[in-house]
C-alpha cells in the first residue's frame, strides 16, 4: 500500500466536488440510481477485503447484505427505531455474525470456502420465509420501508436526501477502509493471502487476522444492506437470491481485486450493465451481459482500476516524453514515444 | 418536495378540468399521451427464475402491435415500454422509476409478480400513477380505498382456494385433507384461503401439509409423506411442473384421494400431458380462461381469432402456453380501458375508466365469465367455474361462482 500521491489529492477534491454537486443536475430516478451505486460500492468494498486483499474467497455475501438490510427494516417496522440508528446497528449485527461464520470457515481454504460461503447465499432467501421468524420478516411478502424526509428543513427531496445520507456513509467507510488496509493491519491481511505459513512465520496472529476480516467485510456488506434497504424501500427474501451474491463477486473482479477505488468502478458495472444489456436484447439479456464480462475481462485483465491505473501512468511517461522532446528533440528521436519506457507500474500486488 | 406538489396541482387542474362544464370535448393530456401516441410502461422477468412469465410480455407487446397496425386506439400509437426485472423487487423498483420519471409513461401496465409489485405500490401510489392490472393472484390488489392508483386482474388464490373448501364441506364433510404447497406467496396466500373456506372445521379437517421448494428437483417424498398421513382429499398447489409431478406420483403409490388442483396448473399441454391422461381422471379445478389446447374451443370464434393473432404476431408462440391466452385477456382489457378513455387520456381519467368496465368480454373467457369493475370493486375478474378432467377435456360443472 503506497501513501496519498501528490495527485491523489486533487483528483480526491474533484470527486468530492463532483460527487455532492451531481445530485442537483440530474433527475431524481438517477439520483436514486446514484445511491444504488454508492451502496454497491460500500458492500464491493468490504468483500474485497475479504476477497482481494485477504484472499478468503466469499460466493455468499448476499446474505450478509439480506442481513443488514432486514436488521434496518424490521428496526425502523416494527419497533420504530429512526432510520439513521438502523444502518450501524445492522453494522454491528453482521460484524458479529461475520466474526461467527469467519471462525469455522478458518477450517477452509479457497474454493472449499467458497462453497460453504455459496450454500450460505443459497439458503439465506428461505431462511427469511421460515415461519417462526414471521412475525419480524413479514415472510414472503416482506416489508415495506416508509421513504424518510430530508431532515433540518433542508431545501433538497427525499431522494437527494437519501443519495447525500448514503454518500456520507460511503465517505466514512472508504476513508476507514484505507486506514485499516495501508497500515499494518493491511499488510498483515496481503501477507496471509501471500503465503500464510511466512505470515504466521512472522507472528502474524493468522486465525484472528481472518475471522476479523471476515467480519469487517461482513459489517460493511450488512451497511450496504441497510442503507440499499432504506433507498428501495422494501425488503423481501426475493431481493436477496444467490444472484445478488455473484453480482457482488463479479462487482469486485471487474472493478479490481485488491483496490480500493475499484469498488466503485465495480458498483458501476453492477448497477447500470445490467439495464444497459436489456436495451441490447429483451431476448437475451444475460447473454449481453456475458459478452460484456467477457470483453472486460479480456481487454481489462486485472479490473478497470488496475487498466485506469496503467492509462494514467502510460499518460504521464508520454507528457514526461513529450516535454523531454521539446527540450531536446535528438534524445527522443531515438526512441518513439508510443511505448512507455519502463515506467508502467509494476503487476500489482492484488495477483499472487 | 416539489415533484410531489407538482404532481398535486396537475391533478387538481386535471379534477378541475373534469368538473368544469363543456370540458369533455377537449383533449386532455398527462405525460406519456399525446395526439399521437401513448406511452405506457411494463416490468417483466424476461430472466432470472420465473422467466417463464415473460411470454406474458411478449404477448401483450404483439398484441399491442396489432392494435397499431390497424390504426391505434382513436387515432393514437401504444409505445409500450416492457423493462427487464428479472423477479429482483429492488430492479421493479429501479424499472418503475425510471418509465415513471424518465420515459414519463401514462402509467403501468400488467407488472408481473407479488413481490415485485408489492415493492413499487406505495411509490405508484404516492406518485399516483396508475399500477394497472398487476399479474399477480394475491388478494391486497383490490383496495380502492388505501390504493386507489393500483388494480389486480386474475382471481385472487385466496377466492380460488376458498370455493374449493366450501366444495369439500359440501361434498364430503368428513374428508380427511392432506395439502401439498409451494412455499411462497402463491402457497400461503391460497393455502389461508382454503382454511378460510373450511372455516372453524380447518384444524380438524387438515391432516398434512406439506411444502416444497420452487428450486426442489422432485416431490415424491412429499406425495408419500401425504399418502401416509391417511388424508382422503388431496388439495395440490403447485406450479405447473410439481403439479405433473405429483399427479403421477400419487397415482403410481396407488394413493387414490379426491384431488384438487389450483387454476395455475390446469394446462393440458403443461401438466395433463406430462402427467399422463389417464392418471389424472377425476381431478376437480377452476378456470376463468379458456384453453387454448383443449378441443372444445377448436371452432370457437374467440379462440380462433386468438390463433390467428399468434400465428401473425407471435410466429415462436406456442398456443400451448397458457400465459399467452392470459396475455392476450389482459391486453384487450387495457385496449378497452382506452378506448373508453377517448380523448381525455389524464392519469385520474384512466383509473377512472379502468374502474367503469361494465361486462367487458374479452372472447377468450369462459362463457359466463366477464370483466367488471367499479369505484368500489377493483378486482376485474372474481368468479371462476368448477371442472373435472374427464380423460380427454375439462368438463365444467356446476355454475359460475363468483364471490
Amino acid at each position: 500500500m503506497r501513501a496519498i500521491g501528490s495527485w491523489h489529492v486533487p483528483s480526491l477534491v474533484a470527486l468530492v466536488a463532483i460527487a455532492c454537486l451531481l445530485p442537483f443536475f440530474i433527475s431524481n430516478y438517477h439520483v436514486f440510481q446514484l445511491t444504488l451505486v454508492l451502496v454497491y460500492a460500500i458492500a464491493l468494498l468490504g468483500l474485497n477485503i475479504l476477497t482481494g486483499y485477504n484472499g478468503q474467497i466469499s460466493l455468499g455475501h448476499g446474505a450478509f447484505y439480506a442481513i443488514g438490510a432486514y436488521v434496518a427494516a424490521i428496526l425502523m417496522d416494527r419497533f420504530g427505531v429512526p432510520y439513521w440508528l438502523t444502518v450501524p446497528v445492522a453494522g454491528a449485527v453482521c460484524l458479529v455474525v461475520g466474526f461467527l461464520f469467519g471462525l469455522p470457515a478458518l477450517r477452509l481454504e479457497g474454493l472449499y470456502l467458497a462453497l460453504a460461503t455459496f450454500a450460505l447465499g443459497v439458503s439465506m432467501p428461505q431462511l427469511l420465509k421460515y415461519k417462526p421468524f414471521e412475525p419480524w420478516t413479514g415472510g414472503v411478502q416482506g416489508i415495506v420501508i416508509v421513504k424518510p424526509d430530508p431532515p433540518w428543513h433542508l431545501p433538497i427531496n427525499p431522494d437527494q436526501w437519501l443519495y447525500f445520507f448514503s454518500l456520507g456513509f460511503a465517505a466514512a467507510m472508504f476513508l476507514l477502509a484505507w486506514n485499516l488496509l495501508r497500515g499494518r493491519i493491511g499488510r498483515a491481511l496481503v501477507a496471509i493471502r501471500d503465503h500464510p505459513i511466512a505470515a504466521s512465520a512472522m507472528g502474524v496472529n493468522t486465525a484472528l487476522y481472518k475471522s476479523l476480516a471476515f467480519g469487517v467485510s461482513a459489517m460493511y456488506t450488512g451497511i450496504a444492506g441497510a442503507l440499499g434497504a432504506i433507498a428501495v424501500q422494501f425488503v423481501a427474501p426475493d431481493s436477496f437470491t444467490i444472484l445478488l451474491s455473484i453480482s457482488l463477486f463479479v462487482g469486485i473482479v471487474v472493478g479490481g481485486l485488491g483496490s480500493i477505488g475499484g469498488a466503485i468502478f465495480g458498483a458501476l458495472f453492477i448497477e447500470f450493465v445490467p439495464n444497459l444489456a436489456d436495451q441490447i436484447s429483451k431476448a437475451a439479456p444475460w447473454a449481453i451481459y456475458g459478452v460484456f464480462l467477457i470483453g472486460l475481462v479480456f481487454l481489462m485483465p486485472m479490473g478497470i482500476n488496475w487498466a485506469i491505473r496503467l492509462c494514467w501512468a502510460r499518460i504521464a511517461s508520454y507528457r514526461r516524453a513529450s516535454s523531454a522532446q521539446l527540450r531536446s528533440p535528438i534524445t527522443v528521436s531515438a526512441a518513439p514515444h508510443r511505448r512507455s519506457t519502463g515506467d508502467a507500474p509494476c503487476p500489482p500486488e492484488a495477483m499472487s | 418536495m416539489s415533484t410531489r406538489s407538482n404532481v398535486l396541482i396537475a391533478t387538481l387542474a386535471a379534477l378541475l378540468a373534469v368538473a368544469a362544464p363543456g370540458a369533455f370535448a377537449q383533449k386532455m393530456y398527462d405525460s406519456g399521451a399525446s395526439d399521437t401516441q401513448i406511452k405506457i410502461g411494463n416490468t417483466m422477468p424476461y430472466s432470472g427464475p420465473a422467466s417463464a412469465y415473460g411470454t406474458i410480455g411478449k404477448t401483450e407487446a404483439a398484441y399491442f402491435k396489432k392494435i397499431n397496425d390497424e390504426g391505434g386506439i382513436n387515432g393514437r400509437k401504444i409505445d409500450f415500454i416492457s423493462l427487464d426485472d428479472g423477479y429482483s423487487p429492488p430492479k421493479t423498483v429501479e424499472m418503475a422509476r425510471q418509465l415513471v420519471e424518465q420515459d414519463g409513461v401514462l402509467f403501468l401496465f400488467g407488472t408481473l409478480g407479488t413481490p415485485s409489485n408489492t415493492a413499487i405500490h406505495k411509490y405508484m401510489n404516492a406518485k399516483k400513477v396508475p399500477q394497472l392490472f398487476v399479474a399477480t393472484g394475491a388478494a391486497k390488489w383490490n383496495d380502492p380505498q388505501n390504493y386507489p392508483w393500483t388494480m389486480g386482474y386474475q382471481p385472487n388464490y385466496q377466492i380460488e382456494a376458498a370455493i374449493y373448501g366450501q366444495q369439500i364441506l359440501q361434498t364430503k364433510p368428513d374428508a380427511k385433507i392432506g395439502v401439498l404447497y409451494q412455499n411462497d406467496d402463491f402457497g400461503k396466500d391460497y393455502l389461508k384461503g382454503l382454511k378460510e373456506g373450511l372455516g372453524d372445521k380447518a384444524q380438524k379437517m387438515i391432516v398434512a401439509e406439506v411444502s416444497y421448494e420452487v428450486t426442489d428437483p422432485t416431490i415424491d417424498s412429499q406425495i408419500v409423506q401425504l399418502q401416509a398421513s391417511g388424508a382422503d382429499v388431496f388439495v395440490n398447489i403447485t406450479t405447473p411442473k410439481f403439479a405433473a409431478m405429483a399427479i403421477r406420483k400419487a397415482y403410481d403409490i396407488g394413493w387414490k384421494p379426491v384431488q384438487y388442483l389450483t387454476n395455475v396448473s390446469i394446462s393440458i399441454a403443461a401438466v395433463i400431458q406430462p402427467a399422463g391422461p389417464e392418471k389424472a381422471v377425476g381431478i376437480i379445478s377452476s378456470a376463468y380462461l379458456k384453453d387454448a389446447t383443449d378441443p372444445q374451443w377448436q371452432n370457437d370464434s374467440g379462440m380462433n381469432e386468438l390463433r390467428a393473432f399468434t400465428k401473425k404476431y407471435l410466429p415462436d408462440g406456442s398456443l400451448t402456453d397458457s400465459n399467452i391466452v392470459y396475455g392476450y385477456s389482459v391486453a384487450r382489457t387495457m385496449v378497452q380501458v382506452l378506448k373508453q378513455c377517448g380523448d381525455n387520456l389524464t392519469r385520474e381519467n384512466v383509473m377512472k375508466q379502468a374502474a367503469n368496465l361494465k361486462n367487458f368480454n374479452t372472447d377468450v373467457g369462459l362463457p359466463g365469465i366477464l370483466i367488471s369493475t367499479s369505484a368500489t370493486n377493483f378486482a376485474p375478474i372474481q368468479a371462476m367455474q368448477l371442472m373435472r378432467w374427464e380423460g380427454k377435456q375439462w368438463v365444467r360443472f356446476g355454475q359460475v361462482i363468483s364471490k
